[in-house]
């Protein structure tokens, strides 16, 4: 599989680390209930995905990939800081 | 036979090599097989279930009968194939599969035996009594499976592994290829072409054609010339592409040096045996050819019955007539151009048996229609043929018999993500499903276009197509002229009769084993397979496989469209392991990571540890001192009564900046460091967001906006990287930088109670409780050199760590040392550390092992109630904060056996030993010189309450069951008196 980092263009799989669906965060005082449903309730689409990979041994970015979970397609791969994950009220 | 000027090989070239320790002499271009063949060597090897006698089948990649093994101890390669091993002078191969000899087999009588081993036989015959199962039946069958062995030796060869990009890897160099190549380099895109075989050309090597009027080798050559010339084409003969892998990755196998003299490839030109490559293509065209299949018939199995295309291969590239008198068995047109081709060079044909009632004539040689053959004669090779037609059976003489079925189109590729092949009525064959791989054009033979001028046609096209899809517009080429005959057949899987009729070769798979599959209802083609082997190993069915479900599908009342084909998997060829791990054999599986001090501690005695990829020194062994625990107790002491010096560099350092750092440390901590004075450090505590515990380590603050974090040695990458979440996905709107530095700062513990008169009379600023108080870091000199200080213990003794840059690592600690000594201090290693940090209890990741949470670990008052952090929320479901949560205690031994160990659980002492009665387990142990017995630390539910109580501890394992008391984990100075002094 390869994904095209948009820093560093196409590179090996090998170069990334998968690390799950991305969601918008939650706030962080968004209580137990909204967290738990972020971390544990997720679906599983065989399709469509955005899923968030870190290319951990290239750039360091974390980008936000769009892949179809039943082909390995490849819709798309944007950097995670704009993808509007971001905590979006409330401040630590 | 070897035909006097005939075929590719080099007449006046002599090769001199040995099979089963005999000599033979073969011509330069041979394969071990073709070599064979003209010295009439048809007995190559035995069969793995029965150990038939079985000959050369076919002449490339997909053989199943002739393996054998080179080279010689360490180096020896088993289940090389004959048709694929070129000859050099002095090769020496092996049958395998036999003893003493491939032509006085012992295991033979295994087909005496038949009756008792078809299909299923290993199921049923060794269930039972189920004790004999593990003391006889697996060893024998053990001993009788597999197809040659290893050495059991290490092999010293080298192997390599490589990357490759190109616009387009074109698969397999015959007509369809060549053509693709051609029309792809003369556009000016990069272009691998990659060949399984060692020449190109495909079976343009081996037929009688012409192109363009001239030999369709000379063309083969002229094209070759073309691309070679061409600096955006790259040739790659030998070459097998083993696997299809999503976005255009292919992975592929050469075979570098197999074929040279041991002396010339591998000390010499430093050439690997062979290469395993990674190629990213932006498209590719399949043009992999056909596999001939046999037709399956009584005794089919014997040496010198043979693949009819083979038999032109030998013939026509390599000169040999693999028999006198040759018998041609087929149910299509092309099987024919076998006998043409021998009757030209005037090698005897008995006669062409097909079973079609329209089968061609011909005046060259007689061909008997509507007939087949049902039976073959001969030990050790074929002597005799029977034919059944119209008027009876009849037996025919015959040393050498070319069968054809038809061809299979090389569709593997095509299926490796997950397409499956469709069944083409007309051609009697699976053709590739379209667009199958993304990318991926399927031209020539393996697309079912078996013409040489449809080859040529299809291969342009497909680079047209192919580049096309890439955004390159090129115009088909104009075509080289060649035969466009017709492919005409009619089915014929197995010849009906009684007796063993061979389908799978390789595993001695026959109709009624299939038939007995289905009988015994494993009708799904994929539960057939399992159940009879068909298909399996080196050759994974390649002969076999459709004829094989053709036969399923008659026994089960199927079409064969209906029954399908078992899976294709990578790798289309076998492929060694050293290939695919090539560089990650010893260090190169782990890279080693080495502490600036470390040949200054090597000389000091130092012992070395693993610390995941860190070299650590353990202990220092003094003269007299004969165990690691005797060092390891004089250097605990040496630190509680003097001063120690460690390297603690292999932490991670992640240095912080900007006006955000504050905040983001907020965020990633459970407690605060916003709050954190300028010059001091603090200790923090860092959570997942499931709530677990992630990591500990103290951050320093070196400047307004300015921090230094340190990691535990194992978290440091995950951290680094979880540092990069929060600030690229959780928080992009701080405005802070930062980076590891773990590399750049050599830093090193200095603690003991003389651990300050060391460090004020080494560095140039004054030292003391108003300078660095506790908890304060600072800028320092070091004999000149700019480093920084850090008043932190994990010892509690009162300490330091003192940091310069790495370059200056070597000279700092040898000059601690150095000054150490006059204390009657030291250097001291992981194992004193352990100690001394167990007396103090302080965690490590044998504590923070993903399960625990801050409650458990008594650190819930580091979870700031003034803010938020990250993974707070669910640290705070209920049950995280459940009083019997196992939680961090002390342990000390009470028992008559004075023993702790780590690993061992935790019991009642009245109860029974078993899970349900499980109270937790030892995380760390650690004999303490201090107090003179062992301490540990351990996770027990509801720990904090049972202080006092006795537990039992019981370490299957080590054979421990004793009984301990719960403590406070902190064993000593709990007032923390000297780390303040």
């Amino acid at each position: 599989m390869r994904i095209t980092c948009p820093l560093c263009g196409a590179r090996d799989r090998r170069e990334f680390t998968y690390k799950g669906a991305a969601l918008p965060v939650p706030a962080l005082e968004a209580g137990v209930a909204e967290w738990d449903a972020h971390v544990h309730l997720r679906d599983n689409p065989a399709g469509p995905l955005e899923e968030l990979w870190q290319h951990d041994m290239g750039c360091g970015a974390w980008l936000k990939v769009t892949r179809n979970t039943a082909t390995h397609e490849m819709l798309g791969v944007a950097l995670a800081q704009d993808a509007g994950l971001a905590i979006k009220e409330g401040q630590p | 036979m070897r035909i006097s000027g005939k075929g590719l090989v080099s007449h006046n070239r002599t090769v001199n090599f040995s099979f089963n320790g005999k000599d033979y002499m073969g011509l330069e271009g041979d394969t071990l097989a073709s070599a064979l063949l003209a010295n009439d060597v048809h007995l190559v090897g035995r069969s793995f279930k029965y150990h038939r006698p079985r000959g050369i089948l076919t002449a490339g990649s997909e053989e199943p009968n002739a393996l054998v093994s080179t080279g010689k101890g360490a180096a020896r390669d088993p289940n090389i194939r004959a048709t694929q091993q070129e000859l050099f002078e002095g090769l020496a191969a092996q049958s395998q599969n036999c003893w003493p000899s491939v032509e006085r087999d012992v295991m033979a009588v295994n087909d005496l035996a038949a009756p008792f081993l078809g299909a299923g036989f290993y199921y049923k015959t060794f269930m039972w009594p189920a004790p004999l199962w593990e003391k006889l039946y697996e060893p024998i069958i053990r001993r009788a499976a597999g197809l040659g062995a290893l050495s059991g030796a290490a092999n010293k060869d080298p192997y390599e592994k490589a990357f490759a990009f190109c616009d387009l890897l074109v698969i397999g160099s015959g007509p369809a290829g060549l053509m693709a190549a051609l029309t792809a380099g003369r556009a000016g895109t990069d272009v691998i072409l990659a060949e399984d075989d060692s020449r190109m050309g495909g079976r343009l090597l081996a037929e009688v054609e012409e192109i363009d009027g001239k030999p369709a080798h000379v063309w083969v050559a002229e094209g070759l010339a073309e691309l070679e010339a061409m600096d955006n084409v790259r040739l790659m003969p030998r070459t097998a592409v083993t696997g299809v892998y999503d976005q255009g990755t292919y992975s592929a196998l050469e075979r570098v040096s197999h074929h040279l003299p041991p002396s010339q490839s591998l000390k010499t030109a430093h050439r690997p045996r062979e290469c395993f490559w990674r190629v990213a293509a932006k498209a590719s065209v399949l043009a992999a050819g056909a596999i001939e299949r046999p037709i399956a018939f009584r005794n089919n199995d014997r040496p010198g019955i043979m693949m009819a295309g083979a038999v032109r291969a030998y013939l026509n590239r390599w000169g040999v007539a693999p028999g006198a008198r040759i018998t041609v068995f087929a149910n299509n047109d092309d099987a024919h151009r076998t006998a043409r081709d021998l009757v030209a060079e005037g090698v005897h044909v008995t006669a062409v048996i097909d079973s079609r009632h329209d089968a061609p004539d011909s005046g060259e040689f007689p061909v008997i229609k509507g007939a087949m053959i049902c039976d073959s004669a001969g030990r050790q090779r074929l002597e005799s043929v029977t034919i059944r037609s119209v008027n009876g059976e009849e037996k025919l003489q015959t040393d050498c018999l070319a069968v054809s079925g038809g061809w299979n189109p090389s569709v593997h590729l095509t299926c490796h993500m997950g397409a499956r092949p469709e069944w083409n009525r007309e051609l009697a064959a699976f053709l590739p499903k379209p667009d199958a791989v993304p990318g991926m054009v399927v031209a020539g033979a393996a697309n079912g276009v078996f013409s040489t001028h449809g080859a040529l046609q299809d291969g342009a096209q497909a680079a047209v197509t192919a580049l096309a899809g890439m955004g390159t517009s090129v115009d088909a080429p104009p075509l080289p002229v060649a035969s466009d005959a017709p492919y005409r057949i009619s089915p014929l899987w197995a010849v009906p009769g009684k007796g063993r009729a061979w389908l799978d070769f390789q595993n001695d798979v026959t109709v009624k084993d299939v038939a007995q599959a289905a009988r015994e209802n494993f009708r799904s083609v994929e539960h057939m397979k399992r159940y009879t082997t068909q298909g399996m190993a080196t050759d994974q069915g390649k002969n076999s496989n459709v004829a094989a479900l053709a036969v399923l599908a008659d026994a089960t009342g199927r079409s064969i469209a209906e029954t399908g084909v078992t899976t294709f998997r990578p790798p289309f060829v076998p492929t060694s392991i050293a290939a695919m791990g090539a560089g990650a054999e010893d260090q190169g599986f782990k890279p080693q990571r080495y502490l600036t001090s470390h040949k200054a501690s090597l000389q000091r005695g130092a012992a070395n540890i693993e610390v995941g990829l860190w070299y650590r020194a353990s202990y220092f062994a003094k003269d007299g001192e004969s165990t690691w625990r005797q060092s390891c107790d004089r250097e605990v002491t040496m630190v509680r009564k003097a001063v120690g010096v460690c390297d603690v560099s292999t932490l991670g350092k992640i240095d912080i900046q900007g006006p955000d750092a504050a905040q983001l440390l907020d965020l990633a901590y459970t407690n605060l460091f916003s709050t954190l004075k300028l010059g001091r450090v603090r200790y923090g505590l860092m959570l997942r967001e499931d709530g677990f515990v992630m990591d500990d380590g103290t951050t320093a603050r070196l400047g307004e906006n300015h921090y230094v974090m340190t990691t535990t040695t194992a978290a440091a990458g995950q951290v680094m990287a979880h540092l990069e979440y929060l600030t690229q996905v959780v928080r992009p709107d701080l405005d802070v930088r930062f980076t590891s530095v773990t590399d750049q700062w050599a830093q090193f513990s200095v603690a003991g109670p003389k651990a300050r008169d060391l460090i004020d009379a080494l560095v140039d600023e004054d030292v003391n409780g108003e300078t660095f108080p506790f908890m304060a870091c600072g800028a320092i000199t070091v004999s000149g050199v700019a480093g920084r200080l850090f008043r932190i213990s994990f010892s509690g003794e009162h300490a330091y760590e003192i940091a310069v840059p790495a370059r200056y690592g070597d000279a700092l600690y040898r000059l601690l040392l150095e000054r150490a000594d006059p204390f009657g201090g030291g250097p001291y290693g992981m194992e004193a550390l352990n100690v001394l940090r167990i007396e103090k209890g302080f965690i490590t990741h044998a504590e923070i092992n993903g399960t625990v949470t801050a409650f458990d670990l008594g650190m819930q008052g580091l979870v700031s109630k003034k803010k938020s952090c990250w993974g707070k929320a669910l640290s705070e479901r209920d049950g995280l904060m459940d009083d019997d949560r196992m939680r961090l205690v002390g342990l000390k031994p009470v028992g008559a056996m004075q023993v702790l160990s780590a690993g061992a659980h935790l019991f009642d002492p009245d109860a029974t030993v078993e899970r349900v009665n499980d109270l937790g387990y030892v995380t760390s142990v650690g004999f303490s010189p201090t107090l003179g017995h062992m301490i540990g630390l351990a996770m027990l539910s509801g720990g904090p309450d049972r202080m006092g109580d006795t537990i039992r501890l019981v370490d299957h394992t080590r054979g421990i069951d004793t009984l301990c008391e719960v403590v406070n984990p902190v064993f000593f100075d709990p007032e923390g008196g000297r780390v303040r002094g």
